[in-house]
């Protein structure tokens, strides 16, 4: 037995923090793909804007697309609410909230994070200073990460952050796949040529997945691509992989509480279409089609699982 | 308390050989290093930030969360000390618990006559929807705190009581975790009577006031006003050692005659509510009905009987300074003893002859709102300007009956640990002190407040006041 309101603080809390570390990545591999091909700058940095799902709130805020001013957006801008500081803030104050949920150790990793990054981006970051940025917003989801699974209970308190991280990390990677998909795509790629493995390298490395890729031993290519980040269960950022661990939770939950709610049919629906398929099917599906229907039922079920845990009413 | 002696120093008395209970604590002082000091006073601030122990200075946005300023030297008190103390404090708690029950029942100290009719009717913080109202166990201070200033080698007087909602006590247990992490070796020399129970003390006296609807093991809940409030580090720090639900108001609806929380599972009965939010507040449809923070009903239930809220509405009453002035006569009434901790002597300024006495007397004085708290609203004659003495004699005698007098004692002081060794400060010091039906029940020390300008004798940590470790020997 928790509260709703705890339930749902525990849950927005690892959705922000999340979303920080993945905002961290999304800078660092538009920044490393900018520094290397000048001349689509522009396009790439739009491209990371969306993937962040904030382009509207970028473009009404700046008139052209300024690699300083993306960095600055991402990273700082309070008027942003996805922005690294307003997401920390964000997962603070949802921790504060919880306190009483939390052991230390994770309450002081989430504090931390907080007081480092407040002063870490108290000013713009310089170019010189954004890799220790980046580093250090790695770093410090890496503490949290370790806090929570090194102290907390496996309970239904544990299991309300899983459900967070996962949905969150569903939402970020089906974002960046469906902004890059038609580099995906197998009719108007070309096999091998630089440009495409660049923007491949910056799919898998907006994903955390370039080393684990290069262990498969396969060759690059898009399809290869594609079907590790959307079907692998081996890897921790795959679509799958989230899939297979909230319906884990999820039905950590229901077994808790002996009680099925709708959120776990749900939940399992988009499991079978990312388990019991393979690439060549959704392929022919159309690729875009299918990751859009995932980010839709992936919301949805987010919605769902509020509503069935009562974080608000 | 002459005003011209210097104010007494608790870890040397008048003289210059440290007191008894300092005396171990000295030897170890004498032999550290200033550097190693200095170096571990940084580590404890870092500490309480890393903690989150702050707390949020209302009208302050830029600096919302601030740390109160903790000193490395504790407040040392010996166990014969602590004993006249806290028998002091437990006879003036329970007669304060017999005089509220009185207030709204039956009002036999005003039949004798010895509180006017008027201080109490007409109080603000007399609570009428309370009259008649029989609180589970009969107890309407599950928790209080009451100030005590020291002028002397025996002399302590009760500055104020907390009968509301006294806060601080969380300050009392990180304190006292952070001495344990930076001096460890201080507790080997010093045997100190340890403050870490407070929370499975204060779980089994709220248990112990669990209403008659209660079945089964009671559940307790903290309310809190939440995250923006000024103490809600406390209320989660709480609530966390206690085992207890954080709740805040929009957690929690009548449901089947019952105040209940919204869980993962539905709905589920509270049966003992230590709540951190003021009376106004607490039920939009008995009290303030713009009350965000309350729950609509509640009070209604607590009346019938389904709740216990800790403490009780309409506490307020004894935390007022008109109120505190007739405490000896309050202990006196309902213990049939003299009061074994006396008042600082207290002018009402409603009663026309000390009105004259403190117009004239402004300079000397330390004047109080009768309803103020946290150092908020009051003049300390001695260190005003002669404007700033101007003005409070107009506000004074334009409503006399909203402000008490009183000498402007010489608090003692303690050192506190500065870039140029020992300086003395002035102290406070306020036990928590837990009342069930079972008993009294008084935690040996308490929060030490510590003024951190020199001379200055205000401690409230809204002013700038910071905190020491408080010890009670065993012996």
């Amino acid at each position: 037995m928790m509260l709703g309101k705890t339930a749902g603080g525990l849950f927005w809390m690892c959705r922000y923090l999340e979303r920080s570390a993945s905002n961290a990545r999304l800078i660092e591999a538009g920044s490393r793909m900018t520094m290397t091909r000048a001349a689509a700058e522009d396009a790439e940095w739009a491209s990371v804007l969306e993937s962040a799902n904030v382009r509207h709130l970028y473009a009404e805020r700046h008139e052209s697309i300024d690699r300083a001013a993306v960095i600055d957006f991402l990273l700082r801008d309070k008027t942003n609410p996805s922005s690294v500081m307003s997401v920390v803030e964000a997962a603070r104050n949802n921790a504060r909230m919880v306190r009483v949920a939390l052991t230390r150790e994770v309450w002081e990793a989430v504090n931390d994070t907080w007081m480092k990054l407040k002063d870490a981006l108290a000013r713009q970051v310089s170019e010189k200073e954004l890799p220790n940025v980046l580093e250090l917003i790695r770093q410090q989801s890496a503490q949290v990460r370790g806090a929570l699974h090194g102290t907390m209970l496996r309970n239904d308190i544990f299991n309300f952050c899983r459900i967070g991280t996962f949905l969150e990390r569903t939402d970020n990677v089906a974002r960046i796949l469906d902004v890059k998909y038609y580099v995906l795509l197998p009719s108007v790629s070309m096999v091998g040529s630089t440009i495409d493995n660049y923007q491949w390298e910056a799919i898998l490395r907006s994903a955390a997945a370039e080393r684990s890729f290069a262990w498969l031993n396969k060759e690059t290519g898009p399809r290869a691509i594609a079907e590790f980040l959307i079907l692998d269960q081996r890897l921790p950022r795959s679509l799958a992989f989230c899939y297979i661990n909230l319906a884990r939770n999820l039905g950590y939950l229901e077994a808790d509480y002996g009680e099925t709610r709708p959120c776990m049919a749900m939940c399992h629906e988009t499991l079978g279409r990312l388990t019991r398929t393979d690439i060549e099917t959704i392929l022919q599906g159309g690729l875009h089609e299918f990751i859009q229907s995932i980010v839709q039922a992936n919301n949805a079920l987010g919605l769902q699982i509020e509503k069935d845990y009562r974080f608000y009413a | 308390m002459s005003e011209q002696d210097p104010p007494y120093n608790e870890m040397f008395g008048r003289g210059e050989v440290p007191r008894d209970p300092y005396q171990e604590y000295c030897k170890w002082f004498e032999a550290e290093e200033n550097r190693r000091l200095k170096k571990k006073a940084k580590e404890a601030e870092q500490a309480f930030r890393r903690t989150g122990i702050t707390f949020n200075v209302y009208g302050r946005e830029e600096a919302n969360e601030r740390l109160i300023p903790f000193d490395i030297v504790p407040h040392i008190l010996s166990n014969r000390e602590w004993q006249s103390l806290s028998e002091g404090i437990e006879q003036r708690v329970r007669a304060l618990n017999a005089f509220l029950h009185d207030i709204y029942h039956r009002q036999e100290i005003v039949r004798a006559g010895r509180i006017p009719e008027h201080m109490i009717s007409e109080n603000d913080a007399y609570l009428s929807k309370m009259i008649g109202v029989e609180p589970p166990g009969s107890i309407y201070t599950h928790i209080v705190g009451t100030d005590i200033v020291r002028t002397g080698e025996n002399e302590f007087f009760v500055l104020e009581d907390n009968a509301r909602t006294p806060s601080g006590v969380s300050y009392m247990l990180e304190n006292r975790e952070t001495m344990f992490e930076m001096f460890p070796e201080l507790f080997i020399r010093n045997k100190v009577r340890p403050v870490s129970t407070y929370p499975k003390r204060l779980r089994r006296s709220l248990e112990a006031c669990a209403p008659n609807a209660c079945s089964g093991r009671p559940v307790i809940a903290v309310l809190t006003p939440g995250i923006h409030n000024s103490a809600y580090f406390e209320h989660a720090f709480l609530a966390d050692e206690m085992g207890a639900e954080l709740v805040e108001g929009h957690d929690l609806r009548v449901v089947d005659g019952r105040v209940a929380m919204r869980t993962t599972q539905g709905y589920m009965p509270v049966d003992v509510l230590y709540r951190r939010v003021d009376d106004d507040f607490l039920d939009p449809l008995n009290f303030n009905p713009d009350s965000m923070l309350g729950v609509p009903g509640i009070f209604d239930i607590y009346r019938s009987g389904g709740i216990t809220l800790a403490n009780a509405p309409g506490t307020g009453i004894a935390d007022d300074k008109a109120i505190y002035s007739y405490m000896p006569d309050i202990v006196e009434f309902y213990t049939g003893e003299k009061a074994k901790l006396p008042n600082v002597p207290t002018w009402r300024c409603s009663e026309p002859d000390s009105l004259a006495y403190v117009l004239e007397h402004l300079e000397e004085l330390v004047v109080k709102e009768v309803h103020g708290s946290g150092g908020y609203g009051m003049l300390v004659g001695p260190a005003a300007s002669k404007k700033e003495i101007a003005a409070f004699r107009k506000k004074l005698q334009s409503k006399p009956d909203g402000y008490i007098a009183q000498p402007t004692l010489a608090l003692s002081t303690v050192p506190i640990f500065t870039a140029k060794g020992l300086a003395p400060r002035h102290v406070d010091l306020r036990p928590f002190v837990l009342v069930s039906p079972k008993g009294v029940d008084i935690t040996p020390g308490g929060l030490t407040r510590v003024a951190l300008k020199k001379g200055s004798l205000v401690v409230n940590s809204s002013q700038g006041g910071g905190t020491k470790d408080t010890w009670v020997l065993e012996s």
